[in-house]
């Protein structure tokens, strides 16, 4: 078994994938002889030509609408976009016609793709390079937005992707993107989706984390030592969610933090939040706290770190609710 | 511009004018009959509120039928809202159009032996649709071509030129058809763009650009013919500007009497694409009175029938819009279907 950065994890699966289904095409700005601007799909242009690996105009509508068109007629289109903010481009084309495909053509058609964004911030890169955009995607209808947090989830998710018949997008933690090592297994697993993972039992509060904010929440735990017995679940996916086990865990515990990098107004940590006190209400000793990313513009790299979340403000509002 | 007509039905142009038999310009002159007496009853439902807005196509027949004739079964289409000509010239149930714009979507079930996208309502949003179906045929080795339906204002919008831009550099075997009306709801052709004509613009991506009589149906069929031909063999796209006139109201939502001039459309109204082609079929002796009488008469039925199939069928259950969202329902739509009960 080989260990693995999420980089050569993702590498790796496309490589496999590719090489059993001959429909899956990958396409998207520099992926090809450069391998991509992360270097993702190195060296599966020199393998599988020029016709699979798909090096396309700088054009993000074109790759997501031509894309579209690929997949309507039996291709598995697997698209890169090189940052999160340019994927706002493609907007129109998603929400009109990739999540809508299937129920306007009354079910004849699905355009069953995988589109990749690198996604949040965190890397000093520089404007619209940081974008944590996965409410915009959640709330559009006939999407799967698939959200791993380390190089074997990403496996398992990247292969339940490219099966799943229905249009996902797939945000890749840019941030942790070499910074996570696991070991990750040569032979195909898939995790099915929809799915949220319990990384770590404990019976006092329940941590709801999902992407880079997966690392920063068990530094923040392991930082707090034994004071509290904390519950970690990862959210792999966010539409559809896997809820049981996030329902199940508050009514244990009592206690929720929800951690989003995202701004905090209308962020998906407000859907997770309505969810519980819908759902375990009479379980809740505390309110919900949520730390996310204040409702600005994320800044560039000199103020990165005041804006996303980081282990000390997650442990703050531990802090907080324990002694509510 | 290629034409072979004149608005006298007169052959002006003898070289390459194809040779069609007179069943073959039977066919398109039925079909365009059938086209008009389609939109005609369209605007009439609508009025009487047995549909919604309906976006008319007068004028617009040879474009429509006429590119619509001169590809196979196998081959893929995507289209505007205003195409309905090329839906019915390629077979597609008249009732399930009238359903569909009455409101229903159940009428874009699309048969089998029907390669087309429901018709996009965002402008310009099917052109590279399109592109991508036609790059599948190229790579997965078959010989099958798609075509891009789309009006001038689409020329405007970036979903039209990065399709056309991905087609040329890809070679994809394409076929882009702009029916030029020169409206856009109320924008003339010189507030869309400052080129002289759209198929100029393709040039800008190696893409090749001919302009067409939209209202001649023997030069659209004709260039249509050849585009495709041209894609079929590997030679790449081709976008043909069909260059006519939106007769009617943007939709029977709109009020053209805001913002253009009855003589312009009076003086085109003369150019009328079936007029043309009766005058034609007049001069060579393939046409008369009795002939013209049947083709409206078959027109008028088959449109009749279609309207009373279409309104006996029984309203769409709500239980409908859970449909299709996804391969099958997520554990979050089970729920709310509950809300239904």
């Amino acid at each position: 078994m080989a260990v693995m950065n999420l980089i050569q994890a993702i590498n790796h699966t496309l490589g496999q994938q590719m090489a059993k289904d001959k429909n899956i095409l990958l396409l998207g700005e520099d992926v090809g002889k450069n391998g991509g601007v992360f270097r993702v799909t190195e060296g599966l242009w020199q393998k599988f030509g020029d016709s699979r690996v798909i090096d396309t105009p700088l054009s993000e509508v074109g790759i997501i609408s031509v894309a579209i068109g690929l997949a309507i007629a039996g291709l598995k289109p697997v698209l890169e976009v090189q940052f999160d903010g340019f994927s706002l481009s493609m907007m129109d084309q998603i929400y009109n016609h990739l999540g809508r495909i299937r129920k306007r053509s009354q079910g004849k058609y699905s355009s069953s793709l995988v589109l990749r964004i690198p996604h949040g911030g965190g890397i000093k890169a520089y404007e619209h390079h940081s974008e944590s955009l996965e409410t915009f995607f959640c709330h559009i209808p006939g999407i799967k937005v698939v959200t791993p947090s380390g190089p074997y989830n990403a496996k398992g998710l990247l292969i339940a992707a490219i099966e799943d018949p229905d249009p996902i997008i797939f945000l890749e933690p840019k941030r942790v993107y070499r910074a996570i090592k696991e070991e990750v297994p040569e032979k195909e697993y898939a995790i099915s989706l929809p799915k949220t993972n319990i990384v770590k039992e404990g019976s006092d509060l329940t941590i709801l984390a999902w992407g880079a904010m997966q690392k920063i929440t068990r530094e923040a735990v392991l930082e707090l030592g034994d004071k509290y017995s904390v519950e970690i679940l990862d959210l792999l996916t966010l539409s559809p969610l896997d809820k049981k086990p996030i329902i199940d865990s508050v009514k244990k515990t009592g206690r929720c933090v929800i951690v989003q990098e995202a701004p905090k107004t209308a962020g998906f940590g407000a859907e997770l939040a309505a969810l519980i006190q819908q759902e375990a209400f009479l379980s809740l000793e505390a309110p919900i706290e949520r730390v996310s990313a204040p409702d600005v513009q994320i800044p560039l790299a000199k103020l990165e770190n005041f804006y996303i979340p980081d282990a000390s403000k997650i442990i703050k509002s531990i802090e907080k609710i324990m002694s509510f | 511009m290629v034409q072979f007509l004149n608005q006298e039905g007169e052959v002006v142009q003898k070289e390459g004018f194809p040779t069609f038999s007179e069943k073959e310009v039977k066919k398109m002159y039925e079909l365009m009959v059938l086209a008009r007496v389609f939109d005609d009853v369209a605007l009439k439902l609508q009025r009487e509120g047995r549909i919604l807005t309906y976006a008319s196509l007068l004028g617009q027949e040879a474009s429509q039928v006429g590119s619509a004739l001169a590809f196979e079964d196998q081959d893929w289409f995507t289209s505007s809202y205003r195409d309905n000509a090329v839906w019915i010239t390629r077979g597609f149930p008249i009732e399930n159009l009238y359903l569909y714009w009455a409101g229903d979507e159940r009428g874009m079930k699309i048969p089998k032996s029907i390669n087309a996208l429901p018709p996009a309502i965002p402008v310009g949003s099917q052109i590279p649709h399109a592109v991508g179906l036609a790059l599948a045929q190229k790579l997965q080795g078959k010989k099958s071509v798609a075509i891009a339906y789309f009006g001038d204002g689409a020329t405007s919008k970036g979903d039209f030129y990065e399709g056309l831009n991905f087609a040329g550099v890809f070679q994809a075997p394409c076929v882009f058809i702009c029916q030029n009306n020169q409206w856009a709801i109320s924008m003339p052709f010189f507030r869309q763009t400052k080129s002289e004509t759209l198929a100029k613009k393709s040039s800008s991506c190696g893409v090749e650009g001919i302009l067409v009589d939209g209202n001649d149906i023997f030069a659209v069929y004709y260039v249509t013919k050849q585009a495709i031909n041209k894609a079929r063999e590997g030679g790449g796209p081709t976008f043909i500007e069909c260059y006519t006139y939106r007769i009617e109201n943007h939709t029977t939502a709109d009020d053209w009497k805001r913002y253009r001039e009855a003589k312009e459309v009076e003086e085109w109204k003369e150019k009328d694409p079936i007029r043309r082609l009766q005058k034609y079929m007049l001069k060579a002796g393939i046409i008369n009175e009795k002939y013209e009488e049947r083709v409206y008469k078959t027109a008028e039925t088959r449109v009749k029938e279609a309207t009373q199939k279409f309104e006996s069928i029984a309203p769409p259950s709500p239980k409908d819009m859970f449909q299709n969202v996804y391969h099958k329902l997520t554990l979050n739509l089970e729920e709310q279907l509950k809300w239904l009960e």
